[in-house]
């Protein structure tokens, strides 16, 4: 809905401006302040200039360091960045998929996707590099040394359809979650129902986290035949209602949807979600 | 334990209603499903309970238990639902609520009483239309398709649902919402209007 930033609170219950957020993201001296501006700002939409210009310069934020040597701020005004949709920050943002920080280019990356702009493509293709080969977990992390998810999915979205070749061989990486996101990517770039139905197949796996991340794989690549079976699998009610959203959405977007009115495939998704809340 | 919650409830019996209650309770979302379907079929006889489950303490039984009372329909639970759909911080507890909202069983009121229940519905549910969460506009949506089959002052109270349901039609900005406000007018004879 139209919500006006003005009125809306912060986690505290404290009413923050727009004005505010912009000048607590500006000031240096409270990296804690700055933090909470950079989400705000992403949360409420807020696109005008003087906020993204704020964001792209705490991008290259040093003040704010997490223990492990990473830059929180950097990671959340890259996120913030995604939502604003704002595409003369493509160049900031790929200059961050260089950056020392895992997490601030899995950000970049996400955020890459959601701007659409396939500038990034090189970019992105090049964390790829090595292949399968060297996306190997890094010692004592909890993750790979690139943000795979992020950058398949990102490619997909994107239509780099000249990465294909690439992004076939992750369909084995060894991280079944990084196998859904080429299995995604691939489906968006090649249009072949069967790698869809390969994360369809997932919904019945035993492990509820590989059951969630494909049901929500297919929700964001809107694939209209999962929709019964992301109803049926063994998962919360809450994610099966924004995967199936994201299939509707898909599907409304294709048939015109609102002039056109409603499809029987639509009003089946309806019934679906219906029965979920 | 979630295997003998599913023959505890397929019993149907009344003197199993405080145990699938306590269920609720135990934070085991598989039992808790179970209790709940349990509970749903026994229909308004496990009502009273529930409502007393829901004044208690423990937050995550007092979700599940909105949750039956919202399935089972019975107005004893109007006013837990109408706050909750107001006032809840958890998104899918509203989400609930107003769902139930939408699907009370109104012959089981007295007659002279439906008017004004359903205008404090009907108040509540054009709020939530407003709420910042997808999913609790799309389930006020549901529930004023449900409420607007079944007024009883339908001369005055139709055209406020209409109207909500044309303006989140054209202006929410979920599609998926919009569908759910489509498929209310579509139900109501009123999507061709809306569309031209």
């Amino acid at each position: 809905m139209g919500q006006n930033p003005q009125q809306l609170v912060n986690a505290e219950g404290e009413s923050l401006t727009v004005e505010q957020a912009i000048e607590n993201l500006r000031q240096t001296a409270d990296t804690g302040l700055r933090y909470y501006a950079a989400w705000w700002l992403g949360r409420f939409r807020v696109a005008q200039p003087e906020a993204i210009a704020g964001l792209v310069s705490a991008l290259e934020d040093e003040g704010d360091r997490a223990p492990d040597g990473g830059y929180p701020l950097r990671r959340n005004a890259a996120r913030a960045l995604g939502k604003l949709g704002d595409r003369t920050v493509v160049p900031a943002l790929i200059q961050c998929l260089e950056c020392e920080d895992y997490y601030v280019r899995e950000s970049a990356a996400q955020a890459l996707e959601s701007l659409g702009d396939p500038q990034a493509i090189p970019a992105l293709r090049s964390l790829l590099a090595g292949g399968v080969a060297a996306a190997v977990a890094v010692p004592d992390k909890p993750h790979l040394v690139q943000p795979y998810n992020a950058v398949l999915e990102a490619l997909g979205t994107l239509g780099a359809t000249d990465a294909v070749d690439e992004i076939t061989p992750f369909l084995e990486h060894e991280v079944a979650q990084v196998q859904n996101a080429a299995t995604r990517a691939l489906y968006q770039l090649t249009g072949q129902a069967t790698y869809c139905d390969r994360l369809v197949e997932r919904l019945q796996e035993p492990n509820l986290q590989l059951r969630r991340s494909a049901m929500m794989d297919l929700g964001a690549i809107g694939y209209l035949p999962a929709a019964q079976p992301i109803a049926a699998t063994l998962a919360e009610n809450s994610l099966k209602l924004i995967a199936l959203q994201g299939v509707l959405d898909a599907h409304l977007r294709q048939i015109g949807f609102p002039q056109r009115g409603l499809t029987d495939e639509a009003r089946q998704v309806l019934l679906l979600m219906d029965e979920l809340l | 334990m979630v295997v003998a919650v599913h023959h505890l409830a397929a019993a149907q019996d009344v003197a199993a209603i405080p145990t699938l209650i306590t269920v609720l309770g135990y934070n085991n979302p598989g039992a808790a499903v179970a209790a709940v379907d349990g509970l749903v079929a026994l229909g308004q006889d496990a009502v009273p309970a529930l409502l007393e489950q829901i004044d208690g303490y423990n937050y995550g039984a007092r979700a599940w238990a909105i949750r039956a009372v919202a399935l089972i329909g019975d107005p004893r639970a109007l006013p837990v639902l109408l706050e909750t759909a107001k006032g809840d911080f958890a998104l899918s507890v509203r989400r609930a609520a107003a769902r139930g909202l939408g699907t009370i069983d109104w012959a089981k009121l007295p007659s002279d009483q439906a008017p004004s229940s359903q205008q404090e519905v009907l108040s509540v549910l054009i709020g939530a239309a407003q709420d910042p969460e997808w999913v609790v506009r799309y389930a006020a949506m549901a529930a004023l398709e449900g409420l607007a089959k079944a007024l009883a002052a339908p001369e005055t109270q139709k055209p406020p649902i209409l109207a909500c349901l044309q303006q989140v039609f054209h202006h929410d900005e979920t599609p998926a919402v919009q569908a759910r406000a489509g498929k209310a007018l579509e139900t109501l004879g009123e999507l061709a209007d809306a569309i031209n």
